[in-house]
């Protein structure tokens, strides 16, 4: 299709539906609007560290301070020993995750019964934690496998999410994602069931 | 998935919801509990109005420079590696996603959800063209199921009761009848879907938001649903309004603290994921939709409703939309946002949905992103009187009554006939020709008019100052 410009009778370029789009909504947008600066709110509680907990606790999840690898390790085998299947890339976590990062096919981890991440982020007020690509060489395992385990570094925890995007403004990554607590539904008759389609549980770590 | 039905109006559609009074009950109860929820998490928030003034004034920006932010988002999709796509109707936005399927051979997909495809009803275009759709999202397998449209953009089964939803899964599943244990119905459609997501080559997710700046989009969910399929799909097919792209990554800072907690009162979905490039050995594509969408941009009146960001609290706090249900909007996004939306569209199709409104202005009160939702309604209702899309006895009615209100004398006497009418032939007004006394009983009527007690009362009791 060609447009005909009305004044002058001349064809222009044919365009796709795209720059068809484009051109009815320049036509239609109103006059520039300025974009505002995002202004600075301070966070609105004092201790980051507790009010993680808090949240984490208020939406199904298990948290535990911990002050190293031996008692995550512990704590691991206490909670989930029917296991058969564990999968981290965490190299401390070794003795009790199988840590292939060759290329496979993401259906092979359909069997997964717990996954292990280190997270580099965390949020208080909604107990997100973050994970990217770079640190996920498998997309598909915080979702596929039954129950989901984060390590954070107290440290790590941010209050809010101004604070978690000031961090991560400018990173790279293919993909990345918040996770706050185990998978969930309410679809039939507002009743939460945990465990819709993701992890039934989600376990996080606090080292301080 | 069944179209909506679109030869009745919502006055008579929900004449069929109010037929069952305690169900009416229930949903209006659930959803003001829902309310009650988004009102809790957003008073715990000491800047939330601030919060919500930073959106909309965010959005302000984005819809006067929509197409220069989309240009920039093309770009920057194109250079992560994602193929994009335009669509400039809904016919278009199906076409493209068929043409993709059979790119890849593929007759069997995954969807999470998106209202963009409902609008679009793409299941159905599929369907008719030999290609299966599995809608993934508990709610919307359970509506999916029973050939009924979503009742609800974020609670797309809130309409049924879990009696229905056991007969549904024993029917379709095989499940235990009578067992409506939501537990135990929630574990069988996990399985049953996990099946699904491991065995198709194509996902379809919806979009929350896109970045110009860097030309990822980001999906929100809380079953993990839209993860499952697409980090497992073969082909991953985004499909998202051109009005969902805001500037930059920081920006979700201010949305993702609004959507969920204005949703469901929740801090933030369980996942918030953000797709920028496809992963190894996968194509990723986007499809960018303006069904009507550059109309609305061009009505200055309208074009705010395109600032909306989809969490519904507009419907769970509309008393109408909690006591008539999602049906009776007949498109597929009901409540207040859906009734400014549709006219747009197909002003005559929905010339009654600006009517389904009290005008009480709490959807626009409790609006993310300020929308001002009862406004809207009501000039929405000027313009399609005008345009004579109004009934007739609709406009009559309203000729009358504008009529009435501008003669004083004429509003004295005909109020006291109305009293009298009422005390002395309540049959008259108690029938079924007077749409407000279905569901209701009417009033005692008071032997004086306001007017008329105080014109007695300050005869007898003059002021003493």
């Amino acid at each position: 299709m060609d447009v005909t410009n009305k004044s002058t009778g001349l064809q222009s370029p044919p365009l796709g539906d795209g720059g068809y789009i484009l051109q009815a909504i320049k036509a239609n947008q109103p006059a520039l609007i300025d974009l505002i600066e995002v202004p600075e709110f301070a966070p609105y509680f004092d201790d980051v560290v507790a009010k993680y907990i808090d949240v984490l606790r208020g939406i199904g999840g298990v948290v535990y301070l911990v002050s190293n690898d031996e008692e995550i390790i512990e704590k691991i085998k206490q909670d989930f020993p029917d296991a058969k299947r564990i999968v981290s890339f965490i190299p401390a976590l070794a003795s009790i995750a199988e840590q292939n990062k060759q290329e496979v096919d993401p259906h092979d981890y359909e069997n997964v019964d717990v996954f292990i991440m280190q997270s580099s982020l965390a949020v208080a007020e909604n107990s997100a934690v973050w994970i990217t690509d770079n640190e996920l060489p498998v997309r598909v395992l915080p979702f596929i496998a039954q129950s989901l385990i984060a390590v954070i570094n107290k440290q790590d925890i941010v209050a809010t999410m101004h604070d978690a995007y000031d961090k991560i403004a400018d990173i790279d990554y293919g993909f990345a994602t918040f996770i706050a607590g185990p998978s969930k539904t309410a679809d039939i008759e507002q009743s939460l069931v945990l465990g819709a389609h993701g992890p039934k549980t989600m376990t996080v770590f606090v080292k301080q | 998935m069944t179209s909506p039905n679109t030869s009745a109006d919502h006055a008579s559609l929900s004449k069929k919801f109010n037929a069952d009074e305690a169900r009416v009950d229930w949903h209006d109860e659930t959803l003001w509990f829902v309310r009650a929820k988004r009102d809790k998490a957003a008073h715990a928030i000491p800047e939330w109005e601030q919060l919500r003034e930073t959106a909309s004034q965010i959005k302000n920006n984005v819809l006067s420079n929509l197409s220069g932010y989309l240009e920039q988002f093309e770009e920057k999709a194109k250079q992560n590696g994602i193929i994009v796509h335009w669509a400039k109707d809904a016919k278009a936005h199906n076409e493209i996603i068929f043409s993709i399927l059979k790119q890849y051979g593929i007759d069997r997909m995954v969807k999470s959800k998106s209202m963009l495809t409902e609008e679009c009803h793409l299941n159905h275009y599929l369907q008719e063209n030999g290609i299966e759709v599995i809608d993934t999202d508990l709610g919307e397998r359970i509506v999916q199921m029973r050939e009924e449209p979503p009742s609800h953009i974020v609670l797309p089964a809130i309409h049924l009761k879990k009696q229905d939803v056991s007969d549904t899964f024993h029917e379709h599943l095989h499940t235990e009848k009578g067992n409506n244990d939501p537990q135990f119905l929630t574990n069988a459609a996990r399985l049953h879907l996990r099946e699904k997501f491991l065995t198709r080559r194509a996902a379809l997710t919806g979009v929350n938001f896109a970045i110009a700046e860097t030309g990822e989009f980001v999906v929100c969910t809380n079953e993990g649903n839209a993860d499952m399929g697409a980090h497992l799909a073969d082909v991953h097919i985004a499909c998202m309004g051109f009005e969902k792209i805001i500037p930059q990554r920081k920006h979700l800072g201010v949305f993702l603290r609004l959507l969920a907690r204005s949703a469901t009162g929740q801090p933030v979905t369980t996942y918030s994921s953000h797709f920028k490039k496809p992963r190894k050995g996968q194509e990723m594509h986007i499809v960018i939709v303006d069904n009507g969408r550059s109309t609305q941009l061009g009505r200055k009146d309208f074009r705010n409703s395109l600032k909306c960001i989809r969490c519904a609290a507009c419907f769970n706090t509309c008393p109408v939309y909690r006591r008539s249900g999602g049906h009776s909007y007949h498109t597929a996004i009901a409540g207040p946002i859906g009734s400014i939306l549709a006219p747009n569209l197909d002003m005559k199709q929905y010339a009654d949905l600006p009517f389904a409104s009290t005008l009480c202005g709490s959807c626009s009160n409790v609006c993310p992103v300020k929308i001002d939702i009862h406004d809207q309604l009501y000039k929405w209702r000027q313009i399609i009187g005008k345009d004579g899309y109004a009934g007739q006895a609709k406009a009559l009615s309203m000729k009358g009554m504008a009529f009435t209100l501008s003669h004083p004398s004429v509003y004295k006497v005909a109020g006291k006939a109305g009293r009298w009418f009422l005390k002395n032939t309540p049959f008259l007004v108690n029938n079924k020709m007077n749409p407000w006394y279905h569901q209701r009983e009417m009033p005692e009527p008071p032997k004086e008019s306001f007017g008329e007690w105080y014109k007695k009362n300050r005869k007898t009791k003059p002021p003493t100052h």
